[in-house]
């Protein structure tokens, strides 16, 4: 990966006194994936992120507090979203993170190999209306007591978009009765008001999920790409809480 | 022997020629390679005297035609990789395959040159993909050059959405896998491209000025390396057998002609190649595009004044009993060719092994200028390499189309229609070629990279280099039934479009690439029409300071003896210091003055309107005047620049009532607008005003406040101007001439914003598209 350097963040705000923590951003490159610049641009625009990128055949996080599995086609997708990637060698290591609490964001691509390493519940199908879709989307945020929203407000509308060709996810009706019962959804696809509508449901999701996390609340998939909206000049900025909650948790533990 | 040069597509003047460069009887794998490299797709044999008519040069030119791609300078160390090629045969076979490895092919162009891929275009043209209205249909000598108009709403419209709808799917497919974001295009449909759809694709990348790498081989002793997917029988005879061949009935057999597109490969292929071209591994670096090997290598060796010698035994096939004329020529997708140092081979092997990617040295460079080709030790061909990437040429006949008027249609002729203003600006709003092409971008990924500062939807795509802070503004634009009527016109129309629309966003167009589509070259009226279309494009160019550094030609554009509108596509690229610095086209405050600048008189010709409402394309288009044009765009990026105006749209297809409309549903905002002082009114004509069309207007939208510098500015570059009116309130209010349309913004946007949908779904037909 030499061509992929760390740049940027670390060299944090001038005129900073002492050396500042870093928060240690993992950003794991499967050879398909696509978004993984854009993350790592993305936490660049947050002075107390260290982002770095983790190559999949790899067998450490290389002391990431927080692990990314960015968009992409990780390994093509050709056979079935992330059905591929799960087995590879980082996602040994990126499983064994999790289950010690280790904070894991999983968007789009990253959400589906969740999904296939069953670290978060449900499959994602391809989308309703059979095309690959990028719009920009609304997202009614359902719960602020999860590492990737605590910049948020319970019942907040943010908009974040969307770009996915598989992202109508699904579960048993087992896994959505647990799923409800422990609130484990943390954004819904809903309209400029708030509404968790039919018609504001860009791929068919059950219930509008757009985002759920794991029991423990430390793995979250989402669909839409909040690394798409960190600055005003493109696309707007209602995806900073979710990196600048993720860093708050890690630096207040 | 002799039959077989004819299947291969050689004239019998050509087989003799070879047998003197051959000094021989050529070989079956020689007869294959000379098929190819001298065939119209690879050879340019019809064109490549008339493109030198093309201005190529220029300050910020670093490469010109010759290459993969072209590159200009954008300041900073910086420069610009683009280029523009066709797909159309394929994707006339095969839609979603045939636009997906077009797709893939372009985007190989650019990365060879070292460049980064940070954006897609396209440019397409399908059939009608809904029956025309029946006052258009009904009328006699109903659109264009193709005599199948009477075919009635059975037509072909099921298959042309068939098409439509895969090859935006083929496109979308491939680059959204390669996380290279398509960000701007256009669509036309018309009966014209009924049997030969056009499938553009253009790709834009970046550069730093030290990391540019060319296909020039060099240093007998080196290693030929062959990287990527291993090689099979797929495309084989692409470049001979589709591209240059009219079709006909045997248009399906065609079919396995067709490459498969692997868009995980390439992006494996993208970054191995460009992290080993930083580390400077590659002595030279050629993608294998039309004619596979055949083509790469004895380019690469006619560029450097070597000689290449291939192994085809040690090619790495899909298919384990290929032939080794089959492995010259095949066509599989995401391969490269490059030219390795022997001291670099092994990191060259470990980086492509860290990306699970095939590297094979398959040859040598020589110091003969002779392509060689063996197969386990046994040489099968032996040919000199400049022989091969230089085809004869031919200079063809040119004799003016029939169809070609000198005059302007009388207005007599076409009554005005007894349906009011408002129906037509709602009809126009929502035709297949005007509606909102947001049903096709939404189905690419237009944002990934973070560049897309202002994505699909306005006159010109508006992308910030991130290294520097600057923006670039990039479109494509054609007007086949424009060039129909007058190539010579049409193709400067074009050109001048392309610079409008850039400039619209307010950046300076700086140079094109362009893709001429046309039929078949050997009958005179094609050429022409591709001869006058160059002279127009031309002189456009220059005028411009526009340089062509990069393009495609893409003949025999026909089926069943039929062909296309004559289709030159340009891709214009312009700079901002900037990327803040920029308009857009929607209105966006209330109380803003609205004004024209420009005052070219709409005409009827080759409009829109003229299609839908008269069933005609006939007459001749205006004449672009280069001169006011020029002046024009410098006052629009000017008073953007300086933040003057806060609006800018290109005024085309559909006129200034839809110019107004457009503005008004990309604002959510409606307008109060009085065209009773527009230049070119017709007494008793107001439909004319309103949807008659004419090159050389931009409409823009002022804070009352910044009016006066704005006429100041405009008067000193000598642009006329009209005040129309205000932004605001819920509807788009018309008065012309006494008469008065008010139509909602809520109208507006549902004809506006559905039209595709509509064309789509609500055709007699769809639902059971048979394939």
């Amino acid at each position: 990966m030499t061509a992929k350097t760390v740049s940027g963040a670390a060299s944090a705000e001038p005129g900073a006194e002492a050396p500042r923590r870093m928060v240690n951003f993992g950003i794991v490159v499967f050879p398909g994936s696509n978004c993984e610049y854009d993350a790592h641009h993305a936490l660049s625009t947050f002075p107390e992120a260290a982002p770095h990128y983790l190559w999949h055949k790899d067998h450490d996080l290389d002391g990431a507090d927080v692990v990314v599995l960015p968009g992409g086609f990780s390994y093509g997708d050709y056979l079935r979203t992330g059905a591929i990637a799960r087995f590879s060698p980082i996602m040994r290591e990126v499983a064994a993170f999790a289950r010690a609490g280790g904070p894991v964001l999983g968007i789009c691509n990253g959400f589906q190999i969740l999904a296939e390493a069953h670290l978060v519940h449900g499959a994602l199908l391809q989308n309703r209306g059979l095309k690959f879709i990028c719009h920009p989307q609304y997202l009614k945020v359902e719960r602020n007591d999860t590492p990737f929203t605590r910049r948020f407000e319970v019942g907040q509308v943010i908009q974040v978009p969307v770009n996915h060709n598989e992202g109508n996810w699904t579960a048993g009706s087992e896994s959505l009765r647990q799923i409800e019962e422990q609130g484990l959804v943390v954004f819904r696809y809903c309209d400029e008001q708030g509404n968790v509508t039919a018609e504001a449901n860009p791929n068919g999701a059950v219930d509008n999920v757009a985002g759920i996390v794991n029991e423990t609340g430390n793995v979250l998939g989402m669909m839409p790409h909040p690394e798409r909206v960190c600055e005003d000049q493109v696309g707007g900025t209602d995806g900073r809480g979710v990196f600048g909650s993720l860093i708050d948790h890690i630096l207040e533990r | 022997m002799p039959e077989l040069y004819e299947e291969l597509g050689l004239s019998g003047r050509e087989y003799q020629q070879i047998r003197q460069i051959q000094e021989a009887e050529p070989t079956h794998v020689e007869l294959a390679v000379y098929s190819l490299m001298w065939s119209e797709h690879c050879g340019y044999k019809h064109s490549r005297p008339l493109l030198k008519r093309f201005p190529t040069g220029g300050e910020r030119v670093l490469q010109g035609p010759g290459e993969n791609a072209g590159i200009v300078d954008i300041g900073d160390g910086l420069a610009i990789a683009m280029k523009i090629e066709s797909h159309n045969h394929p994707s006339a076979v095969e839609p979603y395959q045939g636009a997906a490895t077009g797709v893939g092919g372009i985007l190989r162009d650019i990365f060879t040159m070292g460049a980064r891929p940070i954006c897609n275009l396209n440019s397409l043209r399908f059939g009608e993909i809904a029956p025309l209205p029946a006052r258009a249909a009904a009328a006699p000598s109903a659109a264009g050059p193709s005599a199948a108009a009477d075919a009635g709403p059975a037509d072909g419209t099921a298959r042309q959405r068939y098409l439509f709808e895969q090859v935006v799917a083929g496109i979308g497919g491939y680059g959204n896998c390669m996380g290279i974001p398509t960000v701007g295009g256009e669509v036309h449909f018309e009966e014209a491209y009924q049997g030969n759809c056009l499938v553009n694709a253009m790709t834009v990348g970046v550069v730093s000025h030290d990391q540019i790498i060319r296909s020039t081989a060099a240093g007998p002793g080196n290693h030929v390396v062959l990287i990527g997917s291993k090689t099979g029988r797929d495309g084989i005879g692409g470049a001979s057998v589709l591209a240059s061949q009219e079709f006909d009935e045997k248009l399906e057999e065609k079919r396995p002609s067709v490459q498969v597109g692997d868009p995980f490969t390439e992006k494996k292929l993208l970054e191995a190649c460009l992290e080993l071209l930083q580390a400077g591994r590659f002595v030279a670096l050629q993608d294998l595009g039309a004619a596979g090997i055949t083509s790469s290598a004895s380019e690469m060796a006619a560029k450097g004044e070597v000689g290449i010698d291939i192994h085809t035994d040690r090619v790495p096939l899909r298919e384990p009993d290929m032939a080794p004329w089959e492995i010259m020529i095949s066509e599989s997708q995401e391969r490269m060719l490059t030219i390795v140092e022997p001291a670099q081979w092994e990191a060259v092997r470990e980086t492509c092994e860290r990306w699970d990617l095939d590297a094979t040295i398959v040859g040598a460079v020589t110091g003969s200028q002779r392509l060689r080709v063996y197969h386990e030790g046994e040489r099968l061909a032996d040919m000199p390499a400049l022989a091969l990437a230089e085809a004869p040429t031919y200079d063809v006949e040119q004799e003016r189309p029939a169809h070609e008027r000198d005059e302007p249609v009388e207005l007599a002729e076409y009554p005005r229609p007894h349906s009011s203003c408002a129906e037509i600006l709602l009809d126009l709003l929502g035709s297949p070629n005007i509606a909102s092409r947001r049903w096709i971008w939404e189905q690419y990924d237009h944002q990934v990279q973070l560049n897309t500062v202002e994505g699909p939807g306005g006159d010109a795509a508006v992308l910030r280099i991130k290294r520097s802070g600057a923006g670039i503004a990039v479109c494509t634009d054609g007007n086949g039934r424009h060039c129909y009527l007058d190539p010579y016109r049409g193709g400067k129309a074009a050109v001048a479009e392309a610079a409008r629309n850039v400039s619209c966003t307010g950046a300076e167009p700086i140079a094109i690439t362009n893709c001429l589509n046309f039929g078949n070259p050997e009958k005179p009226p094609i050429a022409s029409q591709f001869a006058r279309a160059i002279k127009g494009m031309s002189e456009a160019c220059e005028a411009f300071g526009t340089p062509v550094i990069s393009g495609n030609v893409s003949f025999y554009n026909e089926s069943f003896g039929e062909a296309i509108y004559p289709t030159p596509v340009v891709g214009m690229l312009g700079v901002m210091p900037q990327f803040e610095r920029r308009a857009e086209i929607r209105f966006r405050e209330q109380g803003d003055v609205v004004l024209l600048l420009g005052d070219g008189a709409p005409a009827l010709d080759g409009s829109e309107y003229q299609k839908r409402w008269f069933g005609k394309a006939e007459g001749r288009i205006p004449d672009v005047e280069l001169r006011a044009e020029l002046a024009l765009q410098e006052a629009v990026r000017g008073s953007i620049r300086e933040g003057i105006v806060r609006s800018a749209h290109d005024c085309a297809d559909g006129g200034l009532a839809v110019a107004l409309a457009e503005c008004c549903v990309a604002g959510g905002i409606g307008a109060r607008i009085d065209l009773s002082r527009v230049p070119g009114r017709v007494s008793g004509r107001q439909d004319l005003t309103l949807f008659g069309e004419a090159p050389t207007r931009v409409v823009v939208s002022v804070p009352v406040e910044q009016v006066e510098s704005l006429r100041s500015r405009l008067q000193t570059l000598g642009v006329p101007s009209v005040r129309l009116g205000t932004v605001g309130g819920e509807a788009l209010s018309l008065e012309i001439a006494g008469e008065e349309l008010e139509v909602s913004l809520a109208a507006l946007a549902d004809a506006y914003q559905h039209g595709i949908p509509r064309a789509l779904e609500e055709s007699p037909g769809s639902g059971s598209i048979d394939k």
